[in-house]
């Protein structure tokens, strides 16, 4: 601007100066005026347009200096603070000789085989996560039934410092492997048939869970949780105090760039009361409803082992782990509870475990094999009850599973998954699975 | 007790601080701390030239590295997206939480390029703020190397003498490398050539490459053989097809042996191959490579 000014300031001066010295009221000295007028017009314009190229060309080089490119301010607005949306969708097409109601034998207290048959809205899930200020950071995730409805998975709030996190409110237990991850995650269709006997699934609590890192190179995590003892087999109460207990450690490494590994130990001690088995199988033949009172305490070990060449696992990996858990409940057992309604002691340690590897034998294209295995140990029977009750199935519960997955980006799976379930006694089951998976929204993060 | 167990694991935890501890996300910034902070850090590095660094486990040996770590050096615009926020939440290092100083990433400090401007998935794995593949272009180190001496004199300025001395070498040595690179690399301007992944729109727009087709149909996705095939009519005039070393080398050998060119692996960061011991042999490297794919 001020160029501008001056420039042209100074030409008039000049021009007005240097023909002022000549004739004043001559009919050529308008010409002459009409002239510079034009002429001044004429420099005004050209610096102007100058000016203009000058402010572009400085503009210009200004974006081609590769230095602090500041992102653009995003405009104010309500939605400029929405968190992370991840939307899981999910399906299941099942086919299935047997009704996958019936629990494996000698499990009658936990019904859920984790899949269903026919055409089925498998695990979809909306989740919504975003730190809440410095410290604190929120997640909910809420599972869309198939049956219709809504249900919190998980809702909770985290925070850490030097090593130790600190999660309030409802999560998966972070006991075992398998327990924290996401249905969507799952390498087979089903979780193994350890935990839908012996957590429902999943362990789902609402409570408080800390875990504290050791500030070594080795990973070594140690964790406790109290809960209200929600998810089986606690037997949700509405008291006071703490209705179940959890600890768990985890050690875990590299060996060299191409190994990777997790070991893991757990406890878990709930009191279970009134607690409802349905359908069970009794020495007389009848299916019956059981009532059991009493402390159960499972203790599980697990480990993880990943290899890919060249720690690519973009273009193919390995992955094998296995978990075993041990659960040992003894108190009061209630005998036919409509009926005969007898009570007397019961107590049974039973168990289970699985091994399962999943390879990647190219990019996008996994396949994998699992093999479960239940023990349903034998029970000690008060004597009231010791012409009643089965003590002893004599039969070992085991599944082999073969899957078949391709994901055509990071964000989709499409999976096959052949099963032979030999779960229940006398009735052996060919299972065949189809399922798609699909998640959009954030990019989720997955864990170990 | 409680008390006890808490202080204990205070003492523990503040006991580990003699130098600065680095985590690296990728080889390339751990150079540049190395050459910026010679033993001054502890440098731990998150990944290899051979991994692809979009798809990195969040293994428990990075997430125990990271719980010590006062100063995390990633890339960013997305890059680590599936694996770091998981490793900075379970280190339970507030340190290094972004937003804080001890998260810092490089691309926020250069110009990026191949911003989108639309987002939706159907491109495939698009960043939103920009290709994160800076490290190609070897420009982009002058700022970032700024930056980065900067926060390393904001977390220990008892150094800064050393930091700033550091970083004036290394301007002056990387300006003049720059200038060889350039001279060497002269022969390449104008040149087609066909890219594996979008990996390189900076080094492209540094050399004056000109990159014809891409194998891959959409970011981040495996090329499919009818998209290969497609690629391949594109070809007459291209000299040669790149892929970072991290990448699987047949859909590059496939097309190299159809279309008669020649098939490139640059060494991508530090580490990519034998030559790139180091930042300048990462450069040197790939400017000798891409100069022998011409020929």
């Amino acid at each position: 601007m001020f160029k501008k000014t001056y420039l042209s300031a100074a030409l008039t001066v000049l021009l007005s100066h240097s023909f002022a010295a000549s004739a004043a009221n001559d009919p050529d000295l308008q010409a002459i005026r009409e002239q510079i007028q034009q002429l001044k017009q004429s420099y005004e314009q050209r610096i102007t347009q100058l000016e203009q190229r000058l402010a572009q060309a400085e503009a210009d080089s200004r974006a081609s200096v590769p230095v602090q490119a500041q992102p653009a301010a995003q405009a104010a607005s309500e939605s400029a603070f929405n968190p992370a949306i991840l939307l899981v969708l999910g399906g299941t097409y099942g086919q299935l000789q047997q009704n996958p109601a019936v629990p494996a034998t000698g499990f009658a207290m936990s019904a859920h085989p984790g899949h269903s048959q026919g055409f089925n809205l498998g695990e979809s899930e909306l989740s919504i996560a975003a730190n809440i200020d410095p410290d604190y950071r929120g997640v909910a995730t809420l599972a869309l039934a198939s049956a219709g409805g809504v249900s919190v998975e998980n809702a909770f709030v985290q925070t850490s410092a030097n090593g130790l996190k600190l999660k309030l409110g409802r999560y998966f237990s972070g006991l075992g492997y398998l327990n924290e991850q996401h249905a969507h995650i799952w390498d087979f269709v089903d979780q193994p048939l350890v935990y839908a006997s012996l957590w429902n699934n999943q362990l789902g609590e609402d409570g408080v869970q800390l875990k504290w890192l050791a500030p070594t190179d080795t990973f070594i995590e140690v964790g406790a949780e109290l809960g209200r003892g929600r998810g089986f087999p606690g037997t949700d109460r509405v008291k006071n105090g703490i209705g179940s207990g959890v600890l768990f450690a985890h050690v875990g490494d590299d060996f060299g760039v191409e190994h990777s590994w997790r070991v893991g130990v757990s406890l878990h001690q709930t009191r279970r009361v009134d607690a409802e088995s349905v359908g069970v199988p009794d020495l007389a033949g009848n299916a019956v409803t059981n009532l059991f009172t009493g402390d159960s305490q499972t203790s599980g070990l697990d480990f993880v082992w990943k290899y890919s060449p060249d720690g690519n696992s973009r273009n193919s990996y390995v992955k094998v782990q296995g978990e075993n858990f041990r659960r040992r409940e003894s108190g009061l057992l209630t005998y036919d509870t409509t009926v005969a309604n007898i009570t007397d002691s019961h107590s049974v340690t039973q168990s289970g475990w699985y091994l399962q590897g999943v390879y990647q034998f190219m990019p996008h294209w996994r396949s994998g094999l699992r093999y479960d295995r239940l023990e349903p140990g034998i029970a000690s029977v008060g004597a009231l009850n010791a012409g009643n009750i089965i003590s002893n199935y004599g039969f070992q519960p085991t599944r082999t599973s073969l899957m078949l997955d391709y994901s055509p980006s990071e964000f989709s799976r499409l999976r096959l998954q052949m099963a032979r379930d030999n779960s229940r006694q006398g009735l052996p089951d060919h299972q065949f699975f189809v399922q798609y998976i699909m998640s959009l929204g954030a990019h989720g993060a997955h864990q170990y | 007790m409680k008390k006890i167990i808490f202080a204990a694991l205070l003492l523990i935890s503040t006991a580990s601080h003699a130098a600065l501890n680095v985590f690296a996300c990728e080889p390339e910034w751990a150079a540049l701390t190395r050459l910026l902070a010679g033993d001054k850090v502890s440098l731990y590095t998150a990944t290899s030239a051979l991994q692809d660094p979009h798809r990195v486990e969040a293994r428990p040996s990075l997430i125990a590295r990271a719980r010590r770590a006062d100063l995390l050096i990633c890339t960013g615009a997305g890059l680590e997206t599936a694996w770091l926020p998981v490793i900075v939440r379970e280190s339970g290092n507030a340190a290094i939480r972004p937003g804080s100083n001890g998260y810092f990433e490089a691309a926020r400090f250069v110009q990026m390029l191949e911003i989108p401007t639309r987002l939706d998935r159907s491109d495939g794995d698009v960043h939103a703020a920009g290709n994160p593949h800076i490290q190609t272009d070897a420009r982009n180190f002058l700022p970032v190397a700024d930056a980065l001496s900067q926060r390393l004199i904001l977390l220990d300025p008892a150094n800064t003498g050393y930091y700033r001395q550091q970083l004036a070498t290394f301007n002056q040595q990387w300006r003049d490398a720059i200038a060889k690179w350039e001279k060497q690399a002269a022969p390449l301007k104008g040149i087609s050539i066909v890219a594996q992944h979008r990996g390189f729109p900076y080094l492209n727009n540094w050399l004056g490459l000109k990159q014809v087709a891409e194998l891959e149909a959409r970011p981040g996705m495996e090329p499919s053989a009818a998209h290969l095939s497609r690629v391949l009519n594109e070809l007459q005039q291209a000299k040669m097809v790149l892929r970072a070393a991290y990448q699987d080398e047949r859909p590059s050998a496939w097309i190299a042996e159809r279309a008669r060119i020649n098939a490139v692996v640059l060494p991508y960061t530090v580490g990519g191959t034998a030559q790139a011991i180091d930042l300048f042999g990462l450069f040197d490297d790939t400017i000798a490579r891409l100069l022998a794919g011409v020929k």
